[in-house]
């Protein structure tokens, strides 16, 4: 190596250095011996060659001053971007009114307000795998799980409907006829359904295969059966009314007895107490919930109360026993949790009683629901937030699955974008929206809020018709199509722009396979429609001009009717990627239209994907936090996405407790994968070296102070972005901008209804 | 805690046990090995660990050995006793026991005794003692009577107490029993009449003594299954004259009375003994280990065979003969603690590793028990070559401080506690410390003239004492009105029962000014509220501002008629202590000591009325100046909290209402603390009322910080 060169450099490295007025101790001082400054080069040289770019060395290692700097950026900076900060996005998860927690599967189901149905897988790091969308006439009022792993809801509209969780769809509503259902139990054995109905009936269902079938009303109550309760047994049941408490005896369907609850609260008669929930314990306790803020236990052989514990100022509304009867949980209106436990009398003594342990406080609002796994406690509520608590006890390793979870928004995408436009579509439950991002003519450095010189516009305000809920949607990547889909129907809208003029023709007579999509995906030049149908089958329709074509439909593989969540196509046009919620990820030849290859089928279910323009690599991201990449052309995993297996991801990725759900690529930069979940962005640098465990994965100060040395050598391939949170959504618009979506939480608190008031001076 | 390990039969060679078992079981100089000497003629030599006999010796035929071969552990040679008379002493080496060292004494030896550290004694039938070296320089020297007739020795011991020998034999004579106790250096024999107490027709069985500081502790199986204690002193009082002890019940129906067989008892340590015989009468004979300080049975072992009712006890080995064979159970005591107790110390250390002992053994005693100590030291001297060896291990500091306590005055005693306090932590320091307390009180109870202050102050502030460690420290200083440590053990002590806490407030409420006048108390926690300058500034303040509180406020229309009347007297009321500085340092003690309210609350309720309402007063003062400054807080050090005025104030009155109510000087400071509360409800009611206010003044505030729906920023990811 020329020492001049070497000198050269460094000179200039060493003017920088004093401008910058920052030292490294390990480097040598601003004036060191002539002598020692070639090998310094040398050994930076070296340290660096095995990541940088051939050019970028050469270009840097004689330059200037300032072209180095430029150099200097394309190794170890991902660049500067102009980020659309986001946060007119005015989304507001309803409220969680029932969960169901599935033993058998580790399944948790909720389901909202507004009726939307949600399955969380637990053991695959609390992804919400499934969804059923809401309609407007169903509140959905109780959820519980039958025969395994059927699941059932009955609401305000009387019905009882079943979930097909392949096709993901309602199976059938069944009618109770007995007006507004309240409540609903499984039996233990799951044989049977019970629900309590407005007029005071409870129905006994029989469950078939297929269907379920009436078997037989119980003496009807004179009010509203709000809760139910089986006998472990199943010979007894408790129901919880207005003001009372029944206990009916199942073969005969007759009341054995019924126990009074005390309207008295705090000293004050209400007018009513309505038992908010009950729980029939093997032992023949019953523990009623009531909305006098009680919890109370009966004895139900001789229909008297035992003990009473007054928890809270306002209702109790929820409580829901694990399984092995030695501890419950209850929730408030006030948003506290309180856990009981079935504790010893004293320490080696048999007898035992139920104590109030530990009261959580992590909702603000009512807690409606809540449910016991074995290992935690679930709570839900109007606020929104879904909430699992590990018990810490029964946590056998202390692990990042022991920490306290906090769900508020959905696993799926509801935001699409136009680049070429600029446009952001919002999905909301009855409504998209249409905006475009405004422009701005100034430049800053980083941290810099730059002056509008066009704020963004509200476009469009699309309503729906029908009571249903939207399931998908998409903005073609020219913004000239619109396409949504609910349960019954299927919406494709063509755009005219006339200058500032929008307007909008509904592109009529849809086809009647075009009926319900799960996902809906164009092709980079617009001109393709891909429909994910919730009978597994994926269409593709020709679209050109004001018309579309029908130009095919892969059938599911025979026998399967699981239903595709996610795809994504290649940027030419020429590959479909098609996920599932549990098997793997087909591949599609669009030009051949045959099926090209299946990913190997991995563990966990597939949370985000997109296939690299001019490579066609698949990118997959999981929900235990794992990314994969795969040759399509080469049907293999691609050499990077091996050395990341081998190597394993760094501890705090995969310590991350939100899903990844969306994944892009910077055209300019084929080494580049972006991808972000709801608190980070993140570049994947796929030609630097990957973290190890020691290596700070995420360094939130911009390295001003650090030598180019450090940097190097500290420089891995994942460069973070915490800036933006909660992130709903975030793609590159061009090469340098970003477009990112915020929901803060605060913005949604505040178009909650008032929580109850609790007084802050004095008590 | 004390556990039997798995037994083991020491040989399968069937011992000639006689109808009345093995004549002795011996200890050797080396511990793990035993002189066996069965019934018969024979002596054997086993090691334990090996469960093998390294050697075996007999006596001729015709012979009869007569008394149990012991070791001399100065001269590492055994001695045995053949035909009553016929000494034999001899070493590993020899095979033959004819050939070995012989000497015809002149009169017929009960028992010869050996324990590490001394010479052996001979004891004689008729009661006399002999040194072994005495006795072989003239073995036919005239040996005296001392034991009357029809008197048979049936048990003897011999200690080492305080580097002195002792030695103690039981003798009986028609039933009743006698004690004597030998003196061995002093030849100072002390002979004491066993009483039975009650319950005359009882036979004891067996004994067994240990060592206690003072008192040889006698324990006695008798043969309605009970233990019983008799302490017999080693220091005689007046050895001239016979004198009687009583025996106390240590233990109830340890074995069952009718046994059919002989049972035995042998004291493992300080408070642990093992017991053979049947517990029921019909049931077999079982080995059991009680403790006695807790009266529990730690463990037992059947032993179904039978045995011939005799054990005996050596390091860590319980020997008896089972059925025929000679069998030996390990015993272990091990070190229980509290957390063992509970099960959350993992037990089964790791051998290897060496554990600082952190808590105090309860089993094994730390100050006494010289009688067990089995110190092993491996001294190479042939019996004719005697060496002076220096029989006097170091005493460790902490016995010297013990034994200090018990006899010297305050004066000394206090030196020797600094000089102990000086060298501090050593592995049982705190268990010292204890210990030291103990005694000390022990000796304050026992002389009324008796108190070292100093040196129980001195204690107190080591930080290892607490309030169940020495309930009495606490007592005897309420008994001496002692408020300086009182104060100091409120201070320090974190675990002072309610009950104590309100003596210690009536105390301090009830003693004259003079007397605290004199008295050092710490002044840590008070103020000096005298400060003129400062008064001046509060008089001014209470007209305006308490925290909301306006005593002129014209709210309690009928009760403001007579406050007026002394507006000038109500002032002074509350700016002035009501209490001189000291008392109020030692009512500071008490708002800071810890308390449940459950149980202070009866308490409370015995403090005379007057006394109360001087309290009230001063918690008013308190109040009154804690809510002169912004935070809330009183100057000073280590001043109370107004949370903790606040409690007692609530204390005083729930427990006194009714009394404090027909008093016409609590009358005044009633209205004050009515009205008090009262503002403090309209306060609280006014801050309720514009909270609505506050939070839309907070939300404006996080609009303004809020960036707004949309902006576009620069951002540079490196």
């Amino acid at each position: 190596m020329p020492p001049a060169r070497g000198l050269t450099c460094n000179g200039g490295r060493r003017a920088r250095r004093r401008a910058a007025n920052g030292r490294q101790p390990n480097l040598p001082p601003p004036s060191p011996p002539p002598r020692a400054l070639p090998a310094h080069f040398r050994l930076c040289a070296r340290s660096t060659s095995g990541a940088e770019p051939e050019s970028a060395r050469a270009r840097g290692a004689g330059a200037e001053r300032g072209e180095r700097r430029e150099g200097e950026r394309a190794v170890t900076g991902m660049g500067e971007f102009k980020v659309h900060r986001v946060r007119f996005f005015n989304y507001v998860p309803s409220g969680i009114r029932c969960v169901a927690y599935n033993n058998q599967s580790n399944r948790l189901a909720v389901s909202r307000t507004d009726g939307t149905v949600e399955v969380y897988n637990l053991s695959a790091n609390y992804f919400q795998e499934k969804f059923f969308p809401g309609h407007e006439s169903r509140a959905t009022e109780a959820l519980c799980w039958a025969e395994g792993q059927r699941l059932f809801s009955a609401g305000l509209n009387g019905e009882i409907m079943e979930y097909d969780l392949q096709a993901l769809n309602i199976k059938y509503a069944v009618d109770a006829f007995g007006g507004p259902i309240w409540s609903m139990a499984a039996s233990p054995s799951g044989s049977q359904l019970l629900v309590g109905c407005e007029d005071g009936s409870v129905k006994l269902f029989q469950i078939t295969p297929d269907k379920i079938q009436f078997e037989r009303n119980f003496d009807r109550q004179k009010s509203r059966i709000l809760s139910l309760s089986w006998h472990p047994s199943g010979t007894h049941i408790a129901a919880g009314s207005i003001d009372y408490i029944s206990v009916f005896d199942v073969k005969s369907g007759s009341a054995v007895h019924k126990m009074i609850v005390d309207r008295q609260h705090m000293g004050v008669s209400k007018r009513k107490c309505i038992v908010w929930g009950v729980a029939f314990l093997s032992d023949g306790t019953v523990i009623s919930v009531d909305s006098a803020g009680k919890v109370q236990f009966w004895d139900s052989a001789t229909g008297t109360l035992v003990k009473s514990h007054l928890i809270a100022n306002a209702d109790v509304q929820s409580i829901a026993v694990a399984e092995q009867e030695d501890s419950f949980v209850v929730g408030t209106a006030e948003g506290t949790v309180f856990h009981f436990q079935l504790v010893p009398v004293t320490s080696n003594s048999s007898e035992k009683q139920w104590v109030r342990t530990k009261p959580f406080q992590h909702h603000t609002h009512d807690v409606r629901t809540v449910a016991h796994s074995p290992t935690a406690l679930i709570s839900g509520g109007t606020d929104t937030h879904l909430v699992i608590r590990p018990l810490m006890e029964k946590v056998e390793v202390k692990n990042y699955d022991a920490a306290l979870r906090k769900i508020t928004f959905p696993h799926r995408r509801l935001i699409s974008c136009s680049k070429k436009r600029q446009l952001l579509l919002f999905q909301f439950a009855h409504h998209l929206e249409l905006w475009r991002l405004g422009s701005t003519v100034a430049t800053g450095k980083n941290g810099d809020t730059l002056p509008l010189s066009k704020n963004a516009d509200h476009l469009l305000h699309l309503k729906t018709k029908g009571p249903e809920n939207i399931i998908c949607s998409c903005i073609s990547p020219c913004g000239s199509w619109i396409a949504y889909s609910t349960v019954s129907r299927f919406f494709l809208y063509r755009l005219n722009y006339e200058h500032d003029n929008i307007s909008l023709k509904r592109v009529s007579k849809m086809p009647p396979f075009l009926r319900c999509a799960l996902q809906i995906l164009f092709s980079e030049d617009s001109t393709k429609l891909f429909v994910a149908s919730n009978q597994g089958a994926l269409h593709i329709v020709q679209l050109s001009g004001g018309s579309f074509k029908h130009l095919h439909v892969f059938q599911p593989q025979s026998g399967t009717v699981e239903a595709m969540c996610l795809l994504a196509v290649s940027s030419d046009g020429n590959w479909l990627a098609a996920s599932g919620t549990s098997a793997g990820v087909h591949v599609y030849n669009v030009k051949q239209l045959k099926l090209h290859c299946t990913v190997p089928a991995y563990n966990f279910p597939v949370t985000a994907m997109a296939i690299a323009p001019n490579t066609n690599n698949l990118v997959i991201a999981h929900s235990d936090q794992q990314v994969f990449e795969y040759s399509i052309p080469d049907k293999q995993y691609t050499d990077w996405s091996r050395t990341v297996q081998k190597q394993g991801f760094h501890h705090l990725w995969l310590q991350r407790d939100t899903p990844i759900t969306h994944i892009s690529f910077h055209p300019k930069r084929p080494m580049h994968i972006l991808l972000h979940d709801a608190y980070m962005f993140c570049i994947i640098d796929k030609s630097l070296p990957l973290p190890n465990d020691k290596t700070l994965l995420y360094n939130p100060f911009p390295p001003t102070n650090e030598s180019d040395v450090v940097r190097r050598r500290t420089a891995h391939a994942f460069k973070i972005s915490k800036i933006y949170k909660p992130l709903l959504f975030m793609d590159l618009l061009d090469e340098g901008t970003l477009v990112a979506v915020e929901r803060p939480l605060d913005d949604i608190i505040a178009q909650l209804p008032p929580p109850i008031k609790k007084k802050k001076f004095g008590t | 805690m004390a556990a039997l390990e798995e037994e083991f039969t020491l040989s399968s060679v069937v011992l000639s046990a006689g109808p009345e078992g093995l004549l002795g079981v011996e200890q050797s100089d080396k511990t793990d090995q035993f002189l066996v000497t069965d019934s018969g003629r024979t002596v054997i030599l086993y090691k334990v660990s090996d469960q093998k006999p390294l050697g075996s010796w007999s006596v001729k035929q015709g012979q009869i050995i007569t008394c149990p071969a012991v070791c001399n552990f100065q001269t590492r040679e055994y001695i045995v006793v053949h035909d009553n008379k016929v000494l034999r002493i001899w070493n590993n080496e020899d095979v033959n026991l004819d050939k070995v060292f012989k000497a015809t004494l002149s009169a017929e030896v009960y028992r010869i005794l050996s324990v590490q550290g001394t010479e052996p004694l001979v004891l004689f039938k008729e009661g006399a003692v002999r040194g072994l070296e005495a006795l072989l320089a003239d073995p036919q020297q005239k040996i005296e009577t001392v034991i009357s007739d029809e008197e048979v020795i049936k048990w003897t011991k011999f200690f080492i107490v305080f580097r002195h020998p002792v030695l103690i034999f039981i003798t009986e004579k028609h039933g009743n029993y006698f004690a004597y106790v030998q003196m061995f250096n002093s030849r100072i024999l002390t002979k004491y009449t066993l009483l039975l107490g009650q319950d005359e027709n009882s036979v004891t069985e067996s004994f067994t003594a240990s060592v206690d500081r003072k008192f040889i502790s006698l324990m006695s199986l008798s043969s309605d299954g009970c233990i019983y204690e008799t302490l017999i002193p080693i220091r005689p009082t007046d050895p001239e004259k016979n004198q009687s002890l009583v025996r106390s019940l240590l233990l109830k129906a340890v074995v069952s009375g009718n046994t059919r067989n002989g049972v035995a008892l042998t004291a493992l340590d300080q408070d642990h003994v093992a017991v053979l015989g049947s517990p029921q009468a019909a049931s077999k004979e079982c080995l059991s280990v009680w403790n006695i300080k807790f009266q529990t049975l730690q463990t037992s072992k059947e032993l179904p065979q039978g045995t011939s009712g005799q054990l005996w006890y050596y390091g860590e080995n319980l020997f008896m003969l089972h059925g025929k064979s000679l069998t030996v159970i390990p015993y272990k005591c091990e070190v229980s603690s509290l957390a063992g107790a509970l099960g959350k110390l993992k037990h089964g250390q790791d051998p290897g590793t060496h554990v600082m002992p952190r808590f105090v053994n309860w089993e094994t005693p730390q100050g006494c028990g010289l009688g067990f100590q089995n110190s092993e030291q491996s001294r190479r001297i042939l019996r004719r070559r005697k060496i002076e060896v220096s029989l006097q291990p170091e005493v460790p500091p902490s016995k010297q401080l013990l034994s200090t306590i018990m006899e010297d005055s305050e004066k000394h005693i206090e030196v020797e506690v600094r000089k102990f306090l000086a060298l501090k932590q050593t592995p049982d320091f705190h268990t010292v410390i204890g210990d030291t307390v103990t005694g000390l009180l022990e000796r304050c109870k026992a002389e009324p003239s008796f108190y070292p202050r100093n040196c129980l102050m001195q204690l107190i502030q080591t930080h290892v004492l607490s309030y169940s460690l020495c309930p009495d420290l606490m007592e005897i200083a309420l008994i001496k009105k002692d408020v300086q440590l009182l104060q100091l053990c409120l201070q320090q002590f974190p675990d002072i029962p309610e009950a104590v806490t309100c003596a210690c407030l009536k105390i301090f409420l009830s003693i004259g000014d003079d007397s605290l006048q004199e008295t050092d108390v710490s002044m840590e926690s008070v103020f000096d509220y005298s400060n003129s300058v400062h008064d001046e500034k509060m008089e001014e303040q209470t007209e305006i501002l308490q925290n909301g509180f306006n005593p002129e406020e014209d709210k309690c229309s009928n009760c403001d008629q007579e406050l007026n009347k002394k507006p000038q007297d109500e002032t002074k009321e509350s700016t002035s202590c009501p209490v001189i500085p000291k008392r109020a340092a030692l009512l500071n003690a008490i708002l800071h000591s810890a308390y449940s309210e459950t149980f202070l609350l009866p308490h409370l309720k015995d403090i005379p009325a007057q006394h109360i309402t001087l309290f009230l007063k001063y918690l008013y003062f308190l109040y009154l100046k804690c809510s002169e400054n912004a935070t809330m807080t009183l100057p000073g050090i280590h001043p109370p909290t107004l949370n903790q005025i606040m409690d007692w104030i609530c204390l005083l009155l729930d427990a006194n209402f009714t009394v404090v109510v027909m008093m016409p000087e609590a009358k005044r400071l009633l209205i004050n603390l009515y009205k008090l509360v009262k503002s403090q409800i309209s306060v609280y009611s006014e801050l309720n009322k514009i909270e609505v206010s506050f939070r839309e003044l907070q939300k404006l505030n996080q609009e303004k910080n809020n960036r707004g729906l949309y902006s576009i920023e620069v951002l540079e990811l490196f």
